[in-house]
């Protein structure tokens, strides 16, 4: 499946990570690695399962979605993770350092340094102004006061709180209470942001745009964000890949796409059956490969040929990098030959639309009813991935994107109109 | 079956006995010095004009309360001077203020241990069931062969009467304090003492300091039993009515006690509640 992350050395590897509420983990462990369920184990033992056998990467400039209704062991993980819980067995390696073997000193630098955390219930310090509690972080780890008020000012301004400084969290709404706890975990620049069901607590619209306004913080500054939510939507709306968890196991890894277009077993299935596709599937999913592409080098009639060969009557051209120039229209081309011309440059159309990887569907929809060209989807860097023509993006609406499944045996490039 | 009574009395006063041979020599001094202290101090009170000294302590009253404190500050301290009463009211605050603050430096921190450690928690807290609920006057008999007669003794069976409540609800404040702003300093990698002072004490404050105005009310009560051994002041003075039968002058000296007890009690409880409201 393509996915837009650049898979690289993963900058924090979760292994094999159990937590058992009790006197007795071991015990408990043993029966979870027979597979016996966490409520026999309750019943046998007295022993409460948090976490089973949990595993998983996070990579940098990622938000993590970890999803689970409640009692499935999310908030359990991520406080695991900083070790405001402590695992009973397994490995958290976050940049080559070894977490759970840390002393007190080590796990309070650690915490300091690596992570800023984010709660439901905003956990602000009363007594406190919003600069004091955005300047927290900071004074913890011993910075000058003027640094400290520098860094804490500038997150504020992030979060959109410039002018506020002074004022008491109570004084704030919940909203705004929250941009305060945001804040707090930015201004210490950590290398993870954790968020613990950070946006429950708020109300509807409020959260919608608390939503994208993370998603835009995270373009800008490539956090690394671990955000546990029991919300499906906005696992989606935020995700760059969610972990869905049940009963302190992991139930599915994936991105959002591939949680909804290949659920795992039957819980996840029925988790996401109400889920509206148009708005989770991306342009990256409905598209299909452009095989046939052509080259600035190539002469009119290789590409006459191209087309004639893959049934197509225009073709992208593309350079050695697969950088998108512009299209070729057949009928151009065809013109172009009998006036005696032989290069392209004529009949390139550069300035053609085009769309991102990520644009969702919904969007598509309302371009592809006026265009009557193939829409090129293209990266960041102008690079060409695939193309989407209305056939391929009712085909992947219908089929709940189950479209780039098969790119390869997908026709190529094909004007429909 | 005759069981032979447990001879608790006999064992407390060899205790007692024994800790007196080999300490006394030490309190004895360290009473003289500090009751020679005492009047001075005494002094100091009684060489400032009443009239300044009134007009300072409502100038304050005003200040930090209210005009309504100030005036009624006035007017109560007015009264006592009235009666006569002024001498042995600078003696009883004097005192008190020193029974407190004694009891105050020892009860904060004890009761910080007990708030973090849940060791110390399950030591200190039936030990002050048992200092609060013996009555008062038993401190009074030990303290004389350690302190001998006068004020030294009182304040310290005072100190004994008035520590538990800034002990218990120093406690109570800071295990109130929510949890998840405790979750949050600790994600942020606080260290013991950093979470304690950036977090606990000053959202603890208020409940403290509720403690501190408790126990300026225990000790202001226990000035009086204190009269009995030779504390003087306004409960000097409710001692001789009783010992000669003057109900008069007990209810002067008595009406003494509840102006101090009253001007103490807003000025504490106002400390504790201005930097709540934010």
């Amino acid at each position: 499946m393509d996915t837009s992350l650049e898979i690289t050395q993963p900058k924090m590897q979760v292994r094999n990570l159990y937590k058992v509420f009790g006197s007795a983990p071991d015990a408990a462990i043993e029966m979870l690695k027979r597979g016996v369920s966490k409520d026999e184990i309750l019943e046998k033992t007295k022993q409460s399962v948090g976490l089973a056998d949990v595993s998983f990467d996070v990579y940098d400039g990622e938000i993590l979605v970890i999803m689970g209704l409640s009692g499935s062991g999310k908030s359990t993980l991520v406080r695991c993770l900083n070790r405001l819980i402590e695992p009973s067995k397994g490995s958290i390696i976050i940049d080559d350092c070894e977490i759970t073997q840390l002393n007190t000193e080590g796990l309070r630098n650690l915490r300091r340094k690596k992570f800023g955390m984010i709660f439901q219930h905003f956990a602000l310090f009363p007594h406190r102004t919003v600069q004091q509690n955005a300047e927290f972080g900071l004074e913890v780890q011993g910075e000058d006061k003027e640094t400290r008020v520098e860094k804490a000012r500038e997150a504020l301004k992030q979060v959109g709180l410039e002018g506020w400084e002074d004022s008491y969290p109570s004084q704030l709404s919940g909203g705004m209470q929250q941009r305060v706890g945001l804040a707090r975990g930015l201004a210490v620049n950590p290398d993870i942001l954790l968020m613990d069901e950070a946006f429950s607590a708020l109300d509807p619209l409020i959260r919608r745009d608390m939503q994208h306004e993370l998603v835009e913080l995270q373009d800008r500054f490539k956090k690394t964000i671990i955000f546990i939510t029991h919300d499906l939507d906005e696992a989606l709306e935020i995700g760059d890949r969610i972990i869905l968890m049940k009963d302190g196991r992991i139930v599915q890894i994936g991105t959002p796409e591939e949680i909804l277009t290949q659920p795992a077993n039957d819980y996840v299935a029925r988790f996401i059956e109400n889920v509206d596709m148009t708005k989770v599937l991306t342009a990256s999913s409905v598209m299909t490969r452009s095989k046939t592409v052509a080259y600035p080098k190539d002469g009119l009639r290789t590409m006459l040929h191209k087309m004639r060969d893959a049934g197509i009557s225009s073709i992208f051209v593309v350079n050695r990098d697969k950088t998108l120039l512009g299209i070729v229209m057949a009928q151009d081309c065809n013109d172009a030959l009998k006036s005696g011309s032989k290069t392209i440059e004529d009949i390139l159309i550069r300035n053609i639309p085009t769309t991102g990887l990520d644009e969702p569907v919904t969007n598509l929809i309302a371009i592809m009813a006026e265009a009557n060209l193939p829409l090129p989807v293209v990266s960041e860097t102008g690079k060409l991935h695939g193309v989407i023509v209305r056939g391929s993006l009712l085909a992947g609406i219908a089929e709940g994107g189950l479209a780039p499944l098969e790119p390869l045996d997908s026709p190529s490039v094909e004007v429909v109109s | 079956m005759n069981i032979p009574k447990f001879p608790l009395a006999r064992y407390i006063d060899n205790i007692l006995d024994y800790l007196t041979d080999h300490l006394a020599w030490f309190t004895k001094g360290a009473s003289e010095i500090m009751s020679t202290a005492m009047e001075y101090a005494v002094d100091a009170l009684l060489a400032v004009p009443s009239w300044l000294f009134i007009l300072v302590v409502a100038a304050i009253a005003y200040k930090v309360v209210g005009k309504r404190m100030a005036l009624g500050t006035m007017l109560g301290l007015f009264f006592l001077e009235n009666l006569h009463l002024w001498e042995p009211t600078m003696e009883t605050l004097v005192l008190v203020l020193i029974a407190t603050v004694v009891a105050v430096v020892i009860g904060i921190p004890l009761g910080i241990l007990a708030a973090i450690f849940d060791g110390a928690h399950r030591v200190i807290m039936p030990l002050l069931d048992f200092m609060q609920t013996m009555p008062a006057f038993v401190y009074l008999i030990p303290a004389i062969p350690f302190f001998g007669l006068g004020p030294v003794a009182a304040i310290f069976s005072t100190v004994i009467f008035a520590m538990p409540p800034a002990i218990r609800l120093t406690s109570l404040g800071i295990r109130q304090v929510p949890a998840d702003l405790v979750e949050a300093a600790d994600s942020y990698g606080c260290d013991r003492r950093q979470k304690l002072l950036k977090l606990q004490l000053p959202l603890a404050m208020p409940t403290i300091m509720a403690g501190v105005n408790q126990t300026i009310m225990l000790a202001l009560s226990m000035v009086v039993i204190a009269a009995m051994i030779g504390a003087g002041g306004l409960g000097g003075e409710v001692w001789k009515a009783i010992q000669r039968l003057h109900p008069g002058k007990g209810f002067e000296a008595g009406i003494g006690i509840v102006i101090i007890a009253m001007i103490l009690d807003r000025f504490t409880s106002k400390f504790g509640h201005s930097k709540t409201n934010d």
